[in-house]
């Protein structure tokens, strides 16, 4: 899905910031989200996706560009103007104020009347399963019961677009994948904009629309979850989403989608070109653990085999996972299915793998 | 219930002892040891804190100047209900009593004691004290040669009330009350009502030092807790600055500051903002001790107020900014009353150090800018009467223990937050 500048919903343009004057947070950003979109700003801390998220909502002032909603320029809305929903990493419910209380405030401050408030914030407690929370105060509540009442908050004066800052970031791993389910479902059954920060990989995957991955202050890649996963662009995507294995090269011969890499110890391998222009440059091969075979009936078509030591077999329930010494690395890792009648593999065994050339990706060296 | 289920049953040990003297036994040691520890500090408190506040809560209702020093008119005015006219025999004890004062030479403190309720009665004592000697019966004659005004019905009034070495008095006159000669209580005459309105004087203007500290305090503190921490650890070292200069040191710089001749007035005059006869008056006066005292309480405020305000992250402003609110709204509905806690800790530690606060007033308050505690250091230091003084300060105690009450009860004690 790609969004082109001018039926966005949300647009970022040429946008830079920086809070000391000396360096950028945020180097010259381009981001079309469309309606109805679920986005996520993916990257490591630092990376600057937080600082875009807090320029959208309007808590951090863009030094330069133009940041547009729904056609409009907001750079000098405030905050309360914007109409943007928003889910924070510490919930920041009111302490003070029932739960009720706290999904009534966005509507008393939009000077709604009560009978009408009350309508509302009964929806909106249903929504997330909370309707008979009403009267507790937030600090009574568990973490999850909590992040419900943020985003049934954030959800309750119908905004069009819902930002999220790490929402499920204090929750523990299986509540955390129950509410990204339910987030998602939100999502889908209203109809909403989101954008969401997180710096969980997993997350990402599972629930956007689109990602986008932040590092040094740039978008790395902008794309659906699996091209992201099967087709990243450079060394960084590669290694930020999920486990991937590296192997330096040098460029031998180049020719349309095919190139031909000589790697450390000699051995020559078939490849995808990604962002390497001509011969003789470095590279770094990077091949999924789950896409590498070493089943000769397995192979896939036109399957480059290399010889491979095993080191170490890893039992993890539903897979194995063997870390091998393959082109002089010691830390290739193929992943291989728990299944009945599975071979068999035990360290020092010499075996030999291979996978498509479509899944050996050429990458800059970093 | 679950106590009593656990006796019932009896629960044991594995080697059969009940397991509430086992756990008893177990914990003794330490308990003993934990005690030990605390105990220099008890004992610390006792005697400097409980024991003298209890004696001077004593001394309030407790002046034996009188009846230590005058045993048989003490006994006479015991065995006599109030109304009954002195007969001989009592004008006997007096004589009598008076002889012996004369020989102890505590005829003076007899009369301070009574001259406390009536003025002007001390000589009267002093000087009959010097005759006693020649004292002969009849003794209504010889007392009054000695002293025409002893007939006064008021005087035997007032020493039948002084005669018991416990009584209220003090706490009355502390009040602006006393006894007539029927013995009933009744208002001072006006012009010498002084305590009530130096009281409802000094709350107020403690009030109004609480709430100047609170508008100074509150923008500093929430400056303090939103900068960067290099920056508010520097801003921290000057609010505190004040707490590592003396005492003398502030005040006389305000003096310098403020007075006539002084900086401001001179800078203003200079810069034609006044005319040079229109200096004003801003010290030795209620507003000099309004100014130094808000000085030197403000880092009461401001630091209860910071340590509330450090904690609150700036994601609960943001949420309600982004749920709509403006930031007028934001600040009023969701920042202010997180940070009640601090502004009733700090108010109320203002206000009690304001209400009994005595140098700054005493060195800058002028005529009228002074407080309760200069009438307190009055009485135990000049006029010497202690007992007096013991009452002002027990009701001042006292009041200030009401106020603590009420904030219980209306904020909660719990909520308090000193740091």
């Amino acid at each position: 899905m790609s969004v082109s500048h001018a039926d966005a919903f949300v647009a970022f343009e040429h946008v830079q910031k920086s809070y000391d004057g000396v360096s950028l947070v945020v180097k010259d950003l381009n981001l079309s989200i469309a309606k109805g979109e679920f986005l996520t700003m993916l990257g490591p801390s630092g990376s600057g996706k937080t600082t875009c998220l807090m320029m959208l909502a309007g808590f951090e002032t863009a030094t330069n560009g133009e940041i547009k909603l729904d056609g409009t320029n907001i750079n000098r809305v405030p905050p309360h103007k914007r109409g943007i929903g928003m889910v924070f990493q510490n919930y920041a419910l009111f302490p003070h104020m029932t739960v009720g209380e706290n999904l009534s405030f966005p509507l008393e401050v939009r000077g709604m009347g009560k009978a009408d408030r009350e309508a509302k914030v009964t929806r909106a407690l249903d929504m997330v399963q909370m309707g008979a929370f009403a009267n507790r105060r937030p600090a009574q509540l568990s973490g999850g019961q909590q992040q419900r009442i943020a985003l049934a908050r954030a959800l309750v004066f119908d905004p069009k677009l819902v930002l999220m800052d790490e929402p499920l970031g204090a929750l523990d791993k299986q509540l955390r994948e129950h509410m990204q389910f339910e987030i998602k479902h939100l999502h889908e059954s209203l109809g909403i904009t989101v954008v969401y920060v997180t710096h969980d990989q997993g997350e990402a995957l599972t629930m956007s629309d689109r990602i986008a991955v932040f590092n040094d202050g740039r978008i790395q890649q902008l794309a659906p979850p699996a091209d992201l996963y099967e087709r990243p662009d450079n060394s960084f995507v590669a290694g930020f989403i999920g486990e991937n294995n590296k192997l330096p090269g040098t460029i031998e011969e180049l020719s349309g989608d095919k190139a031909l890499v000589r790697l450390a110890n000699g051995e020559l391998i078939d490849a995808t070109p990604v962002n390497v222009t001509q011969k003789g440059q470095k590279t770094l091969v990077s091949i999924r653990p789950e896409r590498v075979e070493f089943k000769p009936e397995m192979m896939p078509d036109g399957a480059h085999m290399i010889g491979a030591e095993v080191l170490e077999v890893i039992y993890m329930g539903d897979i194995l996972r063997a870390v091998l010494r393959v082109a002089g690395s010691n830390d290739f890792v193929m992943k291989m299915r728990n299944t009945l009648g599975q071979t068999k593999l035990e360290p020092g065994q010499k075996i030999r793998v291979g996978w498509d050339p479509l899944d050996a990706r050429a990458l800059d060296p970093i | 219930m679950a106590e009593l289920s656990a006796s019932s049953v009896g629960l044991t040990t594995a080697d059969g002892r009940p397991l509430k003297a086992a756990l008893a036994t177990a914990q003794q040691r330490a308990k003993r040891r934990a005690f030990l520890l605390v105990l220099p500090l008890l004992a610390f408190i006792v005697i400097t804190f409980i024991v003298p506040i209890g004696q001077m809560m004593h001394q309030a209702v407790y002046n034996d100047g009188f009846s230590a020093n005058m045993p048989r008119l003490a006994a006479w005015f015991a065995e006599h209900p109030v109304g009954t006219d002195p007969d001989e025999s009592a004008w006997q004890a007096l004589a009598l009593d008076l002889q012996d004062a004369s020989a102890a030479k505590t005829a003076g403190q007899v009369g301070t004691r009574v001259n406390y309720e009536m003025s002007g009665t001390r000589s009267l004592f002093t000087s009959t004290a010097r005759k006693a000697k020649g004292f002969a019966p009849p003794y209504r004659d010889a007392v009054l040669a000695a002293g025409a005004k002893w007939d006064d019905p008021v005087l035997w009034g007032t020493m039948r009330q002084v005669s018991r070495a416990y009584s209220g008095n003090f706490f009355l006159a502390a009040l602006d009350m006393t006894h007539d000669p029927q013995g009933n209580i009744v208002a001072m005459p006006e012009d010498r009502q002084i305590y009530v309105n130096l009281f409802v004087k000094t709350f107020l203007l403690a009030g109004l030092i609480t709430f100047t500290c609170f508008l100074l305090g509150f923008p500093i503190a929430h400056l303090l807790a939103t900068l960067p921490l290099r920056w508010s650890n520097l801003l921290m070292i000057l609010v505190l600055l004040p707490f590592w200069t003396s005492l003398l040191v502030r005040t006389t710089s305000w003096i310098v500051l403020l007075q006539q001749q002084g900086v401001v007035n001179s800078a203003l005059v200079a810069t034609g903002v006044i005319p040079d006869e229109g200096r004003f008056q801003m010290i030795y006066n209620q507003m000099g001790t309004i100014i130094a005292m808000t000085h030197i309480l403000l880092p009461f405020m401001i630091l209860p107020l910071y340590s509330v305000m450090r904690p609150i992250p700036p994601s609960y402003v943001r949420a309600a900014r982004s749920l709509g609110a403006t930031s007028w709204t934001a600040f009023r509905r969701i920042y202010l009353p997180q940070t009640l806690p601090g502004i009733g800790a700090g108010s109320l530690l203002v206000f009690i150090l304001a209400v009994g606060y005595y140098i700054t007033p005493a060195l800058v308050g002028g005529a009228s800018g002074q407080l309760i505690s200069n009438l307190i250091a009055f009485h135990m230091q000049d006029s010497l009467n202690w007992s007096l003084a013991s009452a002002l300060a027990a009701l001042l105690l006292g009041a200030v223990l009401v106020l603590y009450w009420l904030y219980d009860r209306l904020v909660g004690i719990d909520n308090l937050k000193l740091g």
